[in-house]
């Protein structure tokens, strides 16, 4: 039974449809991620959810409990915004007394259950100072450690690690998820960055347009993306774009090449696909000779560990990750082939519809 | 060896003691301002103190600044005050709660942009064309006299006059009103919404949010801008001259009595009731100092 | 929160906007009004009357003279301030505050102390421009306030050596990068300063100069009908003061809207 449920959610602005339809739930303790470019919808979902706006059709259920029509103050739910949501005239222990005060706890109790939360976000000593004179993160920390002093049902956060630093971000969502697992508390974690997404949910929803395109834990999410958008936003993808050429085989062309793809099997002759390979999973060797996918490299790109080279092959750019001491054998402008199992690609229909572009295969 | 930047005399405040040659342009640049507030702002004033020390003759005394708790100016004082404290608490309040509703993002575009514009204008819109403006409104014919008594209400046979204290009242709050709004404008924009869906989502009603969430953060600004209303309607000649023809008991006017070179000049009577509102003022402008450097405290660790 | 403007909300509005345009709209029926009727004589008299042109051209005439030296002694004085000498922007800004608390009528009762007959001419004492040095006094939290937003919000140390960087003089670099870009706050400070003298009541009325308000309240002690007529010249004046201002203020950082009224 699930804790908590959007049903069939949909929401416009005046002219502009911000929520085509949302169906999710969550279970009890489960951190659910919804992930996507800016102007999904996601936020006006985690906002519908808060009280803040009210749907248009649709239910908001919270343990069995149709909250739809009741008021944000009523919800027992913690948020934690973007920014700016200390309150500046209180310090960081009275912002966490807030609610506890507003629900005429005993004084002693509120006092040690605040102490007792800022310990938990790490800020024991930090308590009497203004939300002025705190950094970014701690006051993200303040605002979180508020959000759960009440108790809530829900944690809700939009976007919390948006406006802050690189490196703070990077710590602060691991914080994030620790307490939430220490706490078990359901939660509904909206975002734009999927590495942020990946690395911390149970469950990641990829949202564009409204609309949910696929749901499932972040492995999932990465090795299999179910709709070309998907492909596109998690990671860094190759998109090859092929024809079926043997569909009983499992053969495409790319850019006249033929190459023998097992996902591929099954798919009529002439049918338009989108054959999806990691980088990771691309292997480029000095060529040797044509008939298969080679080209000149392009680029060298350092990333650490690896090195991503992308080459021009017949069909369009491809990159790989290779080990930076094999990156040194093929520099810019040698002619190298690219290869990869056949088993780790994935194959999408094209239809009618044009893959979404590419995003720059630097952009994370 | 001198960039171009310092030969310009554009050091900033890190750089040290390059440019020397540049440092009279610079110091020729802020001169006239200083020389002006000194002979047209600092010395009269100066002046006035002196000047509220001493007799005609040049003797000093302590006469006419101890006078000044006597009648008439001590009621001069009271009344003055009393006007002022009267419209800085009428005119913010009514000026909070219409910059508020103007100024919500529920309201439509064009009432707060007309509200500004409006605002701007009527703050300026003092003196003498306002007391005629009034004259013509609750004047003994003015328009809504006129209209009250077609409904029954006779104004005047009740005992009211615009030409008293109580008509001064409602004349000030015309540039007291758009005033406040003025200041308070950007305090109010000033409350992010953040704050208030934040104590909503903590379980706070709407009293709740502004008991200890708005309230707490509009205050400075609120008394602050009472403050300026205070100093503002304290100071007021001209529409009270117009209104009144001088005869009401306030300070500006009794000084212009006291100034003006007829049978009941008195200078340096004057100049102590200068001195005196001197005084006033400036305790009031010190308190707003106080409260405004606390008000921005809280905007900025916003 | 999607909240719709409550019911005290337009109340608030609805009363506030009643209470504003009442007296406008009185005073205008009052300058119409004749023996039997309305219409247009109480202007015609105005406008006749020499008294009125006099004294309007007179206060326009103090009231540019004014703008001009307020303008001369704050755009070196701002830019300077914040180009060189921050230490000093305090000093400057209590100095520019400082006319509130030496009010108008405070002030020219200071001035009539110190430049008296017992030293000036009379050629000095009786011309109605002996008036402005007080005026240029009031102008200083306006001008002030509008030039520094101004100047602020162009930061002036990059401007200025990138100017430099690219080889202008002191000249050049003033008139043509400088100037040009606080051009909005300067006319802001300017509009507002033209609206405050040419209401400007109380210092002249104490110094006995007949300009354009002291002629207002002479004109409204005898004839009501020609004073509201006057009434909403004078507001046609400042209305266009404001727009000005306001036109100006509209520029994405540029200008700044600033608050008024001497009275």
């Amino acid at each position: 039974m699930p804790y908590v449920e959007l049903q069939q959610i949909r929401k416009t602005f005046g002219a502009v449809s911000a929520i085509d339809e949302i169906d999710v739930s969550l279970e009890q303790g489960e951190f659910l991620s919804l992930l996507g470019p800016s102007g999904c919808g996601k936020t006006t979902a985690l906002r519908i959810v808060a009280g803040f706006e009210r749907a248009d059709s649709g239910r908001i259920v919270v343990d069995g409990q149709d909250l739809t029509h009741v008021a944000p103050n009523h919800r027992d739910m913690g948020m934690v915004f973007q920014a700016y949501s200390l309150f500046p005239n209180m310090t960081a222990a009275d912002n966490v007394d807030f609610g506890l005060r507003i629900r005429r706890q005993a004084r002693g109790d509120r006092a040690k259950r605040v102490r007792e939360l800022l310990e938990i976000v790490g800020l024991g000593d930090a308590g009497s100072r203004y939300p002025h004179q705190l950094s970014g993160g701690m006051q993200q920390r303040v605002a979180l450690a508020r959000a759960l002093a009440i108790e809530p049902r829900i944690l809700l956060l939009d976007e919390p690690l948006s406006a802050l630093d690189a490196k703070v971000r990077v710590q602060l969502r691991e914080e994030i998820r620790r307490v939430q697992t220490q706490l078990g508390i359901t939660t509904l974690y909206v975002t734009h960055d999927q590495e942020e997404a990946l690395s911390i949910s149970d469950r990641v929803a990829v949202l564009s347009k409204g609309r949910i395109e696929q749901i499932g834990p972040p492995p999932e999410i990465y090795d299999a993306p179910a709709t070309p958008f998907v492909a596109a936003f998690i990671g860094t993808m190759n998109r090859l774009e092929a024809t079926v050429t043997d569909g009983a085989t499992g053969e495409v062309e790319y850019g006249g090449v033929r190459l023998p793809i097992d996902a591929a099997r099954g798919r009529g002759n002439g049918a338009r696909v989108l054959v999806l390979v990691r980088p990771e999973a691309m292997s480029l060797e000095p060529a040797t000779n044509g008939g298969e996918l080679s080209g000149e490299v392009v680029s060298h790109t350092f990333l650490g560990s690896v090195t991503r080279v992308r080459m021009e092959a017949p069909g369009g750019e491809l990159s790989a990750d290779v080990s930076s001491s094999a990156a040194a054998g093929i520099p810019v402008g040698r002619r190298v082939s690219a290869r990869f199992p056949s088993e780790s690609a994935r194959v999408l229909d094209l239809n009618d519809e044009q893959a979404p572009p590419a995003p720059d295969p630097d952009d994370h | 060896m001198a960039t171009r930047a310092e030969t310009l005399g554009a050091v900033r405040p890190e750089q040290t003691g390059s440019g020397r040659r540049r440092l009279s342009l610079g110091w020729l640049g802020v001169a006239p301002f200083f020389l002006w507030a000194g002979l047209f702002l600092i010395a009269p004033a100066i002046a006035l103190f002196f000047g509220a020390f001493q007799t005609e003759e040049g003797e000093f005394t302590g006469r006419f600044v101890s006078q000044l708790l006597d009648e008439p100016y001590r009621t001069g004082y009271i009344q003055s005050v009393k006007i002022s404290i009267i419209t800085a608490a009428l005119g913010g309040l009514i000026g909070v709660f219409t910059a508020y509703a103007a100024l919500s993002p529920a309201a439509p575009r064009r009432i707060r942009s007309a509200l500004t514009t409006f605002s701007g204008v009527a703050a300026n819109f003092g003196g003498v064309p306002l007391a005629f403006a009034f004259i013509s409104t609750l004047g003994t014919v003015g328009l809504v006299t006129r209209w009250l008594d077609s409904i029954g209400l006779h104004l005047y046979d009740r005992g009211f006059t615009l030409f008293s204290f109580t008509g001064l009242c409602i004349v000030y709050l015309y540039f007291q009103i758009p005033l406040m709004v003025l200041v308070i404008a950007p305090a109010i924009d000033g409350l992010r919404a953040e704050w208030r869906e934040a104590a909503s989502n903590l379980g706070a009603s709407s009293f709740e949010y502004w008991r200890r969430v708005g309230g707490p953060i509009l205050l400075p600004s609120i008394l602050g801008g009472m403050i300026l209303l205070f100093g503002g309607s304290f100071a007021a000649y001209a529409t009270a001259y117009a209104l009144t023809s001088g005869h009401i008991t306030f300070v500006p006017l009794q000084i212009g009595e006291l100034i003006g070179g007829n049978v009941f000049s008195d200078p340096h009577q004057g100049y102590a009731l200068a001195v005196g509102m001197i005084a006033v003022i400036a305790v009031a402008m010190t308190i707003y100092f106080l409260l405004d450097r606390r008000a921005s405290r809280w905007r900025k660790g916003a | 929160m999607t909240r719709r403007l409550g019911l005290s909300g337009w109340f608030w509005l609805g009363l506030t906007t009643l209470y504003f345009l009442v007296p406008l709209a009185a005073t205008a029926e009052f300058s119409l009004k004749e023996v039997d009727g309305y219409g247009f004589s109480s202007y015609r008299f105005i406008l006749d009357d020499p008294q009125f042109r006099d004294t309007l051209w007179q206060s326009f005439q103090l009231s540019l003279l004014t703008v001009a030296i307020s303008l001369a002694i704050f755009v070196p004085a701002v830019y300077w301030v914040n180009l060189r000498y921050p230490g000093i922007r305090r000093v400057v800004e209590f100095l520019s505050v400082l006319p509130f608390v030496v009010p108008p009528i405070v002030l020219i009762v200071g001035i009539l102390y110190i430049y008296k007959a017992s030293w000036l001419p009379e050629w000095v004492l009786g011309n109605p421009r002996y008036l402005v040095p007080g005026y240029v006094v009031l102008s200083f939290p306006f001008m002030y306030r509008s030039l520094d937003a101004a100047f602020r919000s162009i930061d002036v140390h990059t401007l200025t050596e990138a100017a430099q960087s690219l080889g202008a003089g002191w000249t050049t670099t003033l008139g043509r990068v400088i100037l040009p870009n606080i051009r909005a706050g300067a006319l802001s400070g300017a509009f507002l300063t033209l609206a405050l003298v040419m209401g400007e009541f109380t210092m002249a009325n104490i110094a006995l100069f007949n300009t354009f308000p002291v002629y207002i309240n002479y004109v409204g002690q005898t004839q009501s009908n020609p004073a509201a007529a006057l009434t909403i010249i004078s507001f046609g004046i400042t209305w266009f003061a404001m727009i000005g201002i306001l036109l100006l203020g509209r520029r994405p950082g540029r200008g700044a809207i600033q608050v008024g009224g001497a009275r």
